[in-house]
């Protein structure tokens, strides 16, 4: 890089005494999550001791710290010298995931009927569903679950007028323009077009978790009676 | 070699200091409802801070010590005894084999935390034995159940006897005023807003659980609506959805949330409003800034890792 990068502008807030909210933006954008990215992988490279985590979301990190430890001047200069001078989205070099998924069916009980609401035909649903590369742009909401960016705008669809009861792990689903993975059973009110049968979170694992902010994810449609 | 639940309350389950390190996969936290209780538990029973103990909350439950160890309740809104002689908490003593242990409930709080000598050994997901149920990490204890005991030492059995002196004590009350740290979203909320936030009283709803407390009160006024980009939230945030009623966020909250926050409360004072009894106490906020938020737990801090305890003669074994 020839030309010095631009400081991010980073608003700092303080949430109580123990975490500070850093904000690089306001909206969901592909760009302001890859420079969130890039300043949690500058953050894990060179810790600060009376930091104890820290959570990546669309648009902010929330850095939740020990003020007996560590002061907030403190928490946020070191995340100033993390982000300064680095072009923090250019090494973004993601991860890709591919999941398998029986769409339809009692696998996804809903496809028909998001089909029908957008004058698709289930294949055509299936289609759109697996064509894009989606990013995570986040986790949160249950251990494990990935708030997916990318999906298609057409299959965009409210989400059920009655949640269900039960919903089982790994299933897909579409939530207003939202798609994602159940990786627990859990009550839930989005339409499920079709279930994976990899785990999502798998408390026994090395890696407890399939998913990480900033993973690239594709789905695959298997066919009936196809085998993982 | 146990610790035998005979009747299990509402609530009850292992909980050590937490799981870090998951947050950015969604996964919560955890740990005690509240976390002084809970450390001076474990420090009382020669542990450190943050071992397992056992989290009993909202109703009675009886237990049977199964092996001789030295133990310690601390919390509040229960009354302990021991083959049904009363006794008190915060303070260490030894229990022998076959001791029934009863925790009545009563008014004044909610939940205590028993510790034995060397924590419970129960098992660890993600490094930590802090059971959180809905991700399959643990269940809640039921009657029936047994938890191991480790063998008690000659130079733990000295520690029977010492007891938090009441100053070291938190302020437990059925009228607590609690500090609140304003913020992240100032700018959501009018000025009358955060005026009502801290003048009104508050109740403590029905429907709080280990993963937020929700409040009842005057409804509280949002500008621009309730809903934002979701982003990480905190232990103590205090959340005002659509219908302005608060929810606190408490050890088990989901790691990221959609609505605006009108403040924090200060980790100090989070075991105050942990003790709250549903319908019953009647809370209040008043505003506190961060560097005196933290100056507060460093004194905390510093008192439970001195040596505090008051040594109470008469109370060297039951």
């Amino acid at each position: 890089m020839k030309n010095d990068p631009v400081p991010l502008p980073l608003r700092f807030s303080p949430v109580g005494e123990c975490a500070l909210l850093v904000e690089l933006g306001d909206e969901i954008l592909l760009d302001t999550c890859r420079q969130v990215w890039g300043l949690d992988r500058q953050m894990r490279q060179e810790p600060l001791r009376g930091v104890d985590f820290w959570v990546p979301a669309y648009t902010s990190l929330l850095v939740h710290y020990d003020p007996c430890v560590v002061t907030p001047a403190q928490v946020r200069s070191w995340i100033e010298a993390s982000s300064h001078g680095k072009q923090l989205s250019s090494a973004d070099q993601p991860n890709r995931v591919v999941i398998p998924v029986r769409y339809g069916g009692e696998s996804g009980p809903d496809l028909d009927s998001v089909a029908k609401a957008h004058d698709l035909t289930p294949a055509q649903v299936v289609e759109k569903h697996t064509q894009p590369v989606y990013r995570v742009g986040m986790m949160g909401f249950m251990p494990g679950f990935a708030y997916l960016m990318g999906l298609d705008p057409v299959l965009a669809t409210p989400r059920r007028d009655t949640p269900r009861t039960f919903v089982p792990a790994g299933s897909v689903g579409i939530a207003s323009n939202q798609t994602g993975v159940y990786p627990l059973e859990s009550p839930g009110g989005w339409q499920i077009i079709g279930r994976t049968e990899l785990s999502l979170f798998n408390p026994s694992k090395q890696a407890p978790f399939l998913l990480s902010p900033g993973d690239e994810v594709q789905f695959v449609a298997l066919k009936d009676g196809a085998v993982l | 070699m146990s610790l035998y639940v005979e009747d299990a309350a509402l609530i009850m389950s292992v909980q050590d200091a937490g799981r870090t390190g998951y947050q950015r996969f969604g996964m919560p936290v955890s740990g005690p409802m509240d976390w002084r209780a809970h450390r001076s538990a474990n420090l009382l029973a020669g542990n450190s801070g943050g071992s397992a103990c056992i989290e009993i909350g909202f109703s009675s439950c009886q237990v049977i010590i199964e092996r001789d160890t030295l133990l310690s309740v601390c919390g509040a809104g229960f009354n302990l005894s021991v083959n049904g002689r009363e006794l008190p908490m915060w303070t260490a003593a030894i229990a022998k084999s076959g001791d029934i242990l009863r925790l009545e409930k009563i008014d004044g709080g909610s939940w205590v935390y028993l510790a034995v000598a060397g924590g419970f050994e129960t098992p660890v997901w993600l490094d930590s034995r802090s059971v959180f149920p809905r991700a399959g990490l643990g269940h809640l204890l039921t009657a029936g159940e047994r938890l191991p005991i480790s063998v008690l030492s000659d130079q733990k059995r000295l520690l029977a006897g010492r007891s938090f002196p009441l100053t070291e004590r938190p302020a437990y009350s059925q009228t607590p005023t609690i500090s609140v740290i304003p913020g992240p979203h100032q700018d959501r909320f009018t000025a009358e807003t955060f005026e009502a936030f801290f003048r009104e009283e508050y109740r403590l709803s029905h429907q709080s659980d280990r993963m937020g407390y929700r409040l009842k009160g005057k409804p509280l006024a949002h500008k621009r609506g309730a809903d934002l980009v979701s982003q990480g939230m905190a232990l103590g945030q205090i959340q005002v959805p659509a219908d302005g009623q608060p929810i606190v966020m408490m050890p088990d909250h989901p790691t990221t949330g959609g609505y605006t926050s009108i403040g924090t409360i200060a980790r100090a004072d989070l075991p105050l409003l942990a003790q709250a009894q549903p319908e019953r106490s009647v809370i209040r906020f008043r505003r506190v800034d961060t560097t005196t938020a933290a100056q507060e737990l460093l004194r905390i801090n510093q008192s439970l890792s001195a040596d505090i305890f008051s040594q109470e003669d008469s109370w060297m074994g039951l």
